[in-house]
């Protein structure tokens, strides 16, 4: 399988990460890997820095000690917009739209062009922009309410067009802050479905509750807890970790 | 199915037609010099009011500090005036001849270094729009990179407003101190005092409106527009969509301080003095109240709500000069309590859906009025 011994090429290694806010450490001392086109689902009880660790790569938490490698690139010396230029995307827990624009225009501003001040005076929505545009619309079932304002948007649906944003800017990580939280149950369904399409091509780091949800997307799984790594693997690995059940699956 | 934004939307061109009217026709037709001299003042505060329709308005960023352009580049208009009235010849009776009248009195002897470029009108007219401009790079780069926002930096507008203000008064010899700039004659040997003059830069100032308006509506129209309201809404999700935040602050906040400074100066040329009263907190709110009552989110909106606060002004002041303070206290509650689209909200929501019946005769389909005031993005889904 492997010519060489080429050392493995991970996109995203996160080591010694380290965030402590007035002394409490809220991840403390973590490492893990994430390879080319893998899901990784991040489990744990509340509170044990699941959110944290998605702040801390997508530089809206600084890091206190640790390094984050993206493609080579040390994410934690970098700005929260060129940490989006060198293709990380985050999706919020809750959904993060614009309520006073429509639905094109939420999905026409994450578009990877003209994002300087100069470049967005200059932009033109020109065929190439609106058809990437209807094309995710279609993708996240908004096709038909491109002209409507968001705030009109049904929760689920809110969540589907950040996600849509996320698309448009085709990042190589995708990062999901509890996809499916608060959605119905046809809602989350359809959720799904998206995810698998989308899924494909990128790696994506999931944070997310709904065991069924993430048994069902996950290839590897991380079990955070108080900050740290309390195990790590294949979901049936996990599953059947003993300190697992005692602090999250058990109860 | 999708609209693409033109260059300028129907609805705005309507706008855009009916304010012309208004401005060149109907008041110089109706008024005497003296009122038309009057709307030309209160239409300087209309560029100000532009320019925080964009920066508070579309922005989300409240300026209380919008003085201290108007201020700026009524100044720099000023000192060129000033220059021009010293002449050697008009000021032979001072002790030091050729300068300034209030240096005289001040004992200063030489024209101070900052001055001497004044004599030039092309620097002056540059002067006018660069000076403040580049303050408000200045302010909001310290500001916006430091993620300084909302209610703090208006708190810090409001101060620099107070500084300067304190500064002019304090530096007498060199500003002119309380009185200000005062007793302006000529631009290049033109009497600006006359009625003629007063009637020529009234509609100098009318082109320089409409030559703001059309930039504030681009600026709308385009991604960049949307960006600033999107950022309005939710500042994260646009910086982590790859956008430096900082910097599109930054620009609206300078668009915003060149449409005052340019006000600033009109005001100069057509009052004839430049003084700190233009420049404090007082005015500097003044100008937010004028936006709010207008309606925040309209361009044209913001220059009706200008004119109509000032009409009210100066016809309150002349019988209840004590009541008038608690009257503009009064409409900017009510405005933001009952109507926080202002003029232009209760234009588009009562007056307009009516108008547009009873052209059509019959209820058009929801979406399809054309923007008789404003058919920006915000407007529109703030009407749901």
């Amino acid at each position: 399988m492997a010519i060489g011994f080429k050392q493995r090429e991970f996109l995203l290694a996160v080591e010694g990460l380290t965030v402590s806010f007035d002394g409490f450490k809220a991840v403390n001392d973590l490492s893990f890997y994430v390879d080319e086109n893998e899901i990784r689902v991040i489990i744990g009880p509340n509170g044990a820095g699941k959110t944290t660790v998605l702040d801390l790569i997508c530089g809206k938490t600084e890091a206190t000690s640790g390094s984050i490698q993206f493609r080579g690139k040390e994410l934690t010396k970098m700005n929260e917009n060129e940490i989006v230029l060198a293709g990380v995307g985050r999706k919020f827990q809750t959904p993060s739209i614009y309520d006073d624009l429509t639905v094109f225009e939420n999905l026409e501003i994450s578009y990877p062009r003209g994002r300087t001040v100069w470049g967005a005076l200059a932009f033109k929505r020109d065929a190439a922009v609106r058809e990437r545009v209807e094309a995710v619309a279609e993708m996240i079932f908004l096709k038909d309410r491109l002209d409507t304002s968001a705030e009109l948007l049904s929760h689920g649906q809110k969540q589907w067009l950040e996600i849509g944003m996320l698309l448009i800017q085709d990042p190589d990580l995708l990062m999901l802050d509890e996809p499916v939280a608060g959605m119905s149950v046809s809602e989350r369904v359809k959720t799904a479905e998206l995810l698998h399409r989308i899924i494909k091509d990128r790696s994506v780091l999931v944070i997310e509750h709904d065991m069924k949800f993430v048994e069902d997307i996950a290839h590897k799984v991380t079990v955070l807890h108080q900050g740290q790594i309390l195990s790590e693997g294949s979901m049936e690995k996990v599953k059947s970790d003993p300190k697992v059940i005692e602090v999250y699956l058990g109860h | 199915m999708i609209k693409t934004p033109r260059f300028l939307k129907r609805g705005d061109l309507m706008a855009m037609v009916a304010l012309a009217v208004l401005l060149v026709v109907i008041l110089p037709m109706t008024l005497d010099v003296f009122r038309l001299n009057l709307v030309a003042k209160y239409l300087t505060y209309a560029f100000v009011a532009i320019g925080l329709v964009l920066c508070w308005g579309m922005g989300g960023i409240l300026s209380l500090g919008q003085g201290v352009f108007f201020g700026l580049g009524g100044y720099c208009m000023a000192m060129f005036l000033k220059l021009e009235a010293s002449s050697v010849a008009n000021t032979k009776i001072q002790s030091t001849p050729g300068i300034p009248d209030f240096m005289d009195w001040n004992q200063i002897t030489q024209l101070p270094l900052f001055w001497q470029p004044f004599h030039s009108l092309t620097f002056a007219l540059i002067a006018v729009v660069v000076v403040p401009t580049a303050f408000a790079l200045l302010v909001g780069t310290a500001m916006f990179k430091r993620r300084v926002g909302g209610v703090y930096f208006a708190i810090i507008t409001q101060a620099l407003a107070a500084i300067l203000t304190i500064l002019i008064v304090g530096q007498q010899g060199y500003t002119g101190g309380i009185n200000g700039i005062t007793d302006l004659r000529t631009l290049k040997g033109w009497d600006i005092r006359s009625d003629h003059a007063k009637l020529i830069l009234y509609f100098v100032e009318v082109a320089c409106l409409f030559a703001c308006i059309v930039v504030a509506i681009l600026i709308r129209n385009s991604k960049l527009g949307r960006i600033l309201v999107a950022m309005r809404e939710k500042e994260d999700r646009v910086r982590f969509s790859g956008y430096n935040v900082a910097n599109f602050k930054i620009f609206a906040f300078c668009a915003a301080a060149a449409f005052a400074s340019i006000g600033g100066a009109l005001f100069t040329l057509e009052v004839g003095f430049m003084s700190p009263s233009f420049v404090g907190i007082v005015p500097s709110i003044e100008m937010v109240i004028y936006t709010a009552v207008g309606g925040r989110l309209s361009i044209f909106g913001a220059v009706y709500g200008t004119l109509l606060v000032n009409f009210a002004k100066t016809s309150l002041s002349e019988s209840f000069p004590q009541l008038w303070l608690f009257g503009l206290g009064a409409l900017f509650i009510a405005v933001v309590l009952a109507f926080p689209n202002g003029l232009a909200g209760i234009w588009r929501d009562y007056v307009q859906v009516h108008l547009v019946r009873l052209i059509f005769r019959r209820r058009p389909p929801p979406g399809a009025v054309p923007g008789w005031t404003d058919d920006s993005v915000a407007d529109a889904a703030a009407a749901e």
